[in-house]
């Protein structure tokens, strides 16, 4: 636990770094409402998909098909909408299409006791041929301004963009979920000790269960914001975004074994990961740069647990 | 079996050898069923469109096939030990734009040589990954998803955005990516010699069946004196070399190489890794059946072209049988779990 606060303490410290270098390196207009909007739209869909893939991630399963899940929602947006539906039933069909795929991910983890890993590999090239199944290579963009404009415009009155509105409620609520409720115990239970979970009378299955048809319902959400924020329906949309989530997951401490981390350190992990992007796209610097940091920072995530560890076993050992 | 012909005595070893021999026959089942799936697949294929067994389709079939191969090769020996090294296709992609660029700023390269500084660069890779898992004491699926970052990070910014084309490449190099012996394609021979001496390694040899024994229960590998670090270095080591050699095989195939080359790859290698039956958390599979599921999902993605199937299905396809693969493994695993059980309480009562 100590381990735990220490490391979150270390991303609030490095945010506030990033902060600052970005407002002296850009004379001011780092933390610009205009700047911030951008670095907000930015992160959104990163910030929604990471906040069930912790909780999946605590209880120590993986799910890698997120961003194909992302990217089938969008393809059905503009296959229904193609097919004459309204947007108003498009968009609970197609929450309710990603809850379906979480689920089959699910049963297949739970029911069948086949690795998560290997589940998710499978499901991500599934759900991403089903897309192009469904859409081919076509891009579907004529939808209504009434919903694209979100992906332009702020919240009235402020400089807060729509999506964070959404993944910041959301979070509230996954935040009651994993920290402050039975169900949330439970999750950090089975993530620890599976088996020690399942005697003490958790339903291991089911709320394993649950949780991937939670990441596969927000994944599905993520693909609505993702698809209008660009006003373009596409099957390719969102290609390669899970390692991106996994990066942002792990980077802000929860442990790949499960059993570890809090949805405040992954905040700040999507926010750090968001914020070095937005500062070195203002910067000039070319994205490859990101490309390298975000694997860098992943790579110092995992091993400065496992670093400090050793230290502090050697000052145990020394007299 | 002796158990039919002499039913009132029965001695517990011929019934701990019954499930001893449904073990191997599930395992030879296994890359039968690949072979078997390949013959649903090429058939009916072939009966549609008979060019499809042609001698020339079936060499671009083996030559499509042959890199993911090689990499489901290296894969299989890191995945035996319950590791998993996601960074396959950035490391080749780097090792394939640094091989192009060397043989075409240093145009006297002598072929090997310049082959050999793309498998140089592939092992620096994979020294670093097996170093990161195997001192750093890191789960190795977050090590090599950092590197995979890392690798191709570094890649766009050493390629900047260039390309090198084919007529920069020297002609001995492009040859070795079309001409063949014997009428098999070299890349193909080049890839079935990396997957007999894999082969043999994990079967015969000593290192090679500790590398089975740290997948089955690495803590049990430890106790018993295996050098669980540097078994695990040297998978990740060979898997990098594996992948900067087909990164300098890419080069000879396409002749045009930018940073961009095998981004994505690491999935197929995997889903062929799982296809071909090696258990993705340790202990059991060959790179033999790796090399078949490689060639199954390449066959695949062909006969959809044969067929005029729209490729849109391809991945849709590769990922259901992938998932069909797992699970048909799984109900095997289960029914030779309940064989081994009633064996044990027959011959302990």
């Amino acid at each position: 636990m100590r381990n735990l606060l220490r490391w979150e303490t270390a991303l609030v410290f490095l945010l506030v770094v990033v902060a600052l270098t970005g407002q002296i390196s850009t004379d001011g207009s780092f933390l610009s409402g205009g700047n911030l909007f951008y670095l907000g739209l930015d992160i959104g869909e990163i910030a929604l998909i990471a906040l069930p893939l912790t909780l999946v991630i605590v209880a120590g399963e993986i799910d890698l098909s997120v961003a194909s899940v992302l990217g089938l929602s969008s393809a059905l947006i503009g296959w229904l909408w193609n097919a004459g539906w309204s947007l108003e039933t498009i968009l609970p069909t197609v929450i309710v299409a990603g809850a379906v795929c979480g689920a089959v991910n699910g049963l297949l983890v739970t029911r069948l006791g086949l690795p998560s890993l290997a589940v998710t590999i499978g499901t991500l090239a599934l759900y991403r041929g089903l897309a192009l199944v469904v859409l081919g290579d076509t891009a579907v963009a004529d939808f209504p301004a009434s919903y694209t404009s979100f992906g332009t415009t702020p919240v009235p009155g402020t400089d807060i963009p729509y999506p964070i509105v959404l993944a910041a409620v959301l979070a509230v609520l996954f935040g009651v979920a994993l920290h402050a409720s039975s169900f949330g115990r439970s999750v950090f239970a089975i993530g620890a000790n599976e088996e020690g979970a399942r005697f003490s009378g958790i339903r291991v299955k089911r709320v394993k269960l649950s949780l991937f048809v939670l990441a596969g319902a927000v994944a599905a959400i993520a693909g609505i914001v993702y698809t209008f924020r660009f006003s373009s329906a596409r099957a390719d949309n969102g290609v390669g975004l899970e390692l991106a989530v996994v990066a942002a997951v792990l980077l802000g401490g929860v442990s790949i074994f499960g059993g570890k981390g809090s949805l405040f350190g992954v905040l700040a992990g999507v926010l750090l990961l968001g914020g070095l992007r937005n500062l070195l796209i203002l910067q000039d610097t070319s994205t490859e740069v990101l490309t390298i940091v975000t694997g860098l920072l992943l790579l110092v995530s995992v091993l400065a647990p496992s670093v400090t560890r050793r230290v502090g076993s050697l000052r145990k050992a020394a007299p | 079996m002796t158990t039919q012909l002499t039913p009132t005595a029965t001695p517990p070893t011929s019934r701990r050898t019954a499930a001893r021999r449904l073990t191997t026959r599930v395992g030879r089942v296994r890359e039968l069923g690949i072979v078997v799936a390949l013959a649903l697949v090429v058939i009916p294929t072939a009966i549609v469109n008979p060019r499809f067994i042609q001698p020339q389709s079936l060499r671009d079939l083996l030559l499509n096939a042959s890199i993911v191969a090689l990499l489901a090769v290296g894969q299989t020996l890191v995945v035996i030990t319950r590791n998993v090294d996601l960074s396959v296709g950035s490391v080749l992609g780097l090792s394939a734009f640094l091989t192009a660029q060397h043989f075409a700023d240093n145009p006297g390269t002598p072929l090997l040589l310049g082959i050999g500084f793309g498998v140089a660069v592939g092992l620096a890779c994979g020294l670093l990954n097996g170093l990161l898992v195997a001192l750093g004491n890191v789960p190795s699926l977050v090590v090599t998803l950092g590197t995979l970052y890392v690798f191709r990070g570094i890649d766009y910014a050493l390629a900047q955005g260039k390309q090198v084309n084919a007529a920069n490449l020297p002609d001995a190099l492009l040859d070795l990516g079309s001409s063949r012996i014997l009428g098999i394609p070299i890349l193909v021979l080049v890839a079935v010699v990396v997957i007999v001496v894999a082969a043999v390694y994990l079967r015969s040899y000593r290192s090679g069946r500790e590398l089975y024994a740290i997948g089955s229960n690495p803590e049990a590998a430890t106790l018993a004196g295996i050098p669980v670090a540097r078994r695990t270095l040297t998978t990740f080591a060979v898997s990098g070399l594996i992948a900067g050699l087909a990164g300098a095989l890419w080069v000879a195939r396409y002749g045009t190489v930018d940073a961009a080359a095998g981004t994505g790859l690491e999935l197929q290698v995997v889903a062929a890794v799982v296809v071909g039956g090696v258990a993705i958390f340790g202990g059991s599979g060959t790179v033999t059946g790796a090399a078949l599921g490689a060639l199954l999902l390449g066959t695949i993605t062909s006969c959809l072209v044969v067929l005029q199937i729209p490729a849109f299905w391809q991945q849709a396809i590769a990922g259901a049988l992938l998932l069909s693969a797992i699970t048909v493994d799984r109900l095997l695993a289960l029914r030779l779990a309940k064989a081994l059980r009633t064996s044990e309480g027959t011959s302990h009562a």
